[in-house]
């Protein structure tokens, strides 16, 4: 059983093969509650894999996977369904449902799984859009809004049922740098306030420095560094100081 | 239960793994049934379903089952008035339409028409990541998509191949009446002196059947795809392919199940 003290999210020597092809060749990490980690990294490198595999949506080649204390191989289909009612996922292109408004998608998880009244339902997906910015788009579909608008919705659908455990694959992509400031102000708060834990695929990495606990640089398969802001900035592993570099942030003298 | 799952490795291995997948699918949608009655959402798409099923193929029904009375009603025809037995020409439509075409032709339309668009709309669904996301609201994909399709696919199949018999008959007749001079209230009391309850049934039940098989093929290869666009259009085409041949060799079984030479 999970407690308090655990990680919300651990990974001991995971390895992920498709076939032949070798993507994750060892992964060691744990996520506590209330922490944010944001995991960079060049494209192609796993990092939506990673996501998947932590939250059972993809089983490991090799190594152990521990989500809010459950070994995700080890479960059964149904126990995973209702660990899953305590994650929250916002996947790289939104998901959404495509004959579904909006808001219905947001409250699909409420409306699907919480059978809360219909009142109770409309103010909270009311609030939640408007955390993220489209109180007027409500009514619109998938496909009559843009591209970030989708993911904020997505987004909003995400953190609507207040999970435990977090999972954003690039939520500012494709958001403008004011709207991406509002989505890295909401996960902090998310972090901080309600005490979950929140892995967040970024490349945004000036973004994220601001707020995240720590932040795992993947490449080659492995964690090459693993470290806070102010230690990636102070000392950067020399793959991460390219990264750094790109993205015109100074590591600190 | 979990819709999604990973490329098994080697053609043969895969093959049983998509029908047993397959089979699972399907029964676990029939069991599903009562979410229909139950839960708002399902009954809502099991509407539309059934309206797509019923009333979106109908134009096509139509057409095919009409030249398919007329063609068979020809052909018989032309061979039964070398032997001057004319009026062999229902009987034998009626048997024929009944116990074997009516079904098998609702079937094809019913592949065609609307299975490969199942298979196009939750194949995209799934390289969208949509599936991914219900399974992660711990929202099941079975209840949510399949069961009103395949219910709705069930339900509306054999009251179509009816439909599709109705029509071929008149068409027969038509036929029967300008061609080969049978007047056309004859050709239908022949077509239903010959008619039995057994062939109606079992016709029916074909149906029914093939609507079972095509809605639980299309959804299953739906799920399957992978890669993309590219993906989407492979699921579509492979859902009519498997489709057609599960129409096939079921129809024999189930024949062989009810008819003895
Ligand atoms: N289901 C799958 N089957 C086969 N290969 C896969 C699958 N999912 C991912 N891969 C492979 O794994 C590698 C990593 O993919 P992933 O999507 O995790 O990259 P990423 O780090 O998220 O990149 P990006 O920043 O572009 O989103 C890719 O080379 C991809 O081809
Ligand atoms: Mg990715």
């Amino acid at each position: 059983m999970s407690s308090e003290s655990e990680p919300a999210v651990s990974f001991e020597g995971v390895a992920k093969s498709f076939g032949a092809r070798r993507v994750l060749e060892c992964l060691d990490l744990s996520v506590a509650r209330g922490e944010i980690l944001a995991v960079i990294g060049p494209s192609g490198t796993g990092k939506s894999v990673t996501l998947r595999l932590a939250s059972g949506q993809l089983f490991p080649t090799a190594g152990t996977i521990r989500l809010l204390g459950e070994d995700l191989s080890a479960l059964t289909a149904d126990a995973l369904s209702r660990l899953r009612r305590r994650v929250g996922f916002l996947f790289q292109g939104g998901a959404l449902l495509g004959w579904k408004t909006l808001a219905e998608n947001v409250a699909l998880p409420l409306v699907e799984r919480d059978r809360l009244p219909p009142a109770d339902i409309e103010a909270r997906v009311r609030a939640a859009l408007a955390e993220v910015g489209l109180a007027d788009a409500g009514d619109l579909y998938p496909a009559e809004v843009s591209g970030g608008m989708v993911k904020r919705a997505a987004f909003a659908r995400a953190i609507i049922e207040d999970p435990e455990v977090l999972f954003f694959d690039e939520p500012t992509s494709g958001l403008d740098p004011v709207m991406s400031r509002t989505v890295d102000g909401l996960i902090a708060r998310i972090g901080r306030n309600r005490h979950a834990a929140c892995l967040v695929v970024t490349h945004d990495l000036a973004g994220a420095l601001r707020y995240v606990d720590r932040i795992a640089f993947l490449k080659g398969g492995r964690f090459l560094q693993v470290a806070s802001p102010r230690e990636l900035l102070a000392h950067p592993h020399p793959e991460v100081r390219a990264f750094l570099e790109a993205q015109s942030l100074e590591p600190t003298p | 239960m979990t819709v999604l799952h990973e490329p098994v490795d080697g053609a043969v291995r895969a093959f049983f793994a998509a029908i047993g997948r397959t089979a699972r699918l399907v029964g676990a949608a029939l069991a599903g049934f009562p979410a229909v009655l139950t839960r708002r959402d399902c009954r809502h798409t099991f509407a539309r379903q059934l309206f797509i099923v019923g009333i979106g193929t109908l134009a096509v029904a139509t057409v095919v089952a009409l030249f398919t009375g007329m063609i068979l009603s020809l052909q018989l025809g032309i061979a039964f008035r070398q032997l001057s037995l004319e009026g062999m020409v229902s009987t034998t439509m009626s048997y024929a339409m009944l116990r074997e075409m009516g079904p098998f032709m609702t079937g094809i339309i019913l592949a065609a028409c609307v299975g490969s668009a199942m298979a196009a709309q939750l194949g995209t669904m799934t390289v969208n990541d949509e599936i991914a996301a219900l399974e992660m609201m711990s929202v099941d994909p079975v209840r949510f998509l399949v069961v009103p399709r395949l219910w709705a696919m069930t339900l509306m199949a054999p009251i179509l191949s009816f439909y599709t018999c109705i029509l071929a008959f008149l068409g027969g007749a038509l036929v029967g009446y300008t061609q080969l001079n049978i007047p056309f209230l004859q050709f239908i009391q022949g077509v239903l002196d010959a008619a039995e309850m057994k062939d109606l049934y079992v016709g029916l039940l074909k149906a029914a059947v093939f609507g079972i098989l095509v809605s639980g093929i299309s959804c299953s290869v739906g799920f399957a795809t992978t890669q993309g666009a590219a993906g989407v259009g492979a699921s579509t085409r492979r859902a009519v392919i498997y489709s057609f041949l599960a129409i096939l060799i079921g129809g024999y079984f189930i024949t062989r199940c009810f008819y003895v030479l």
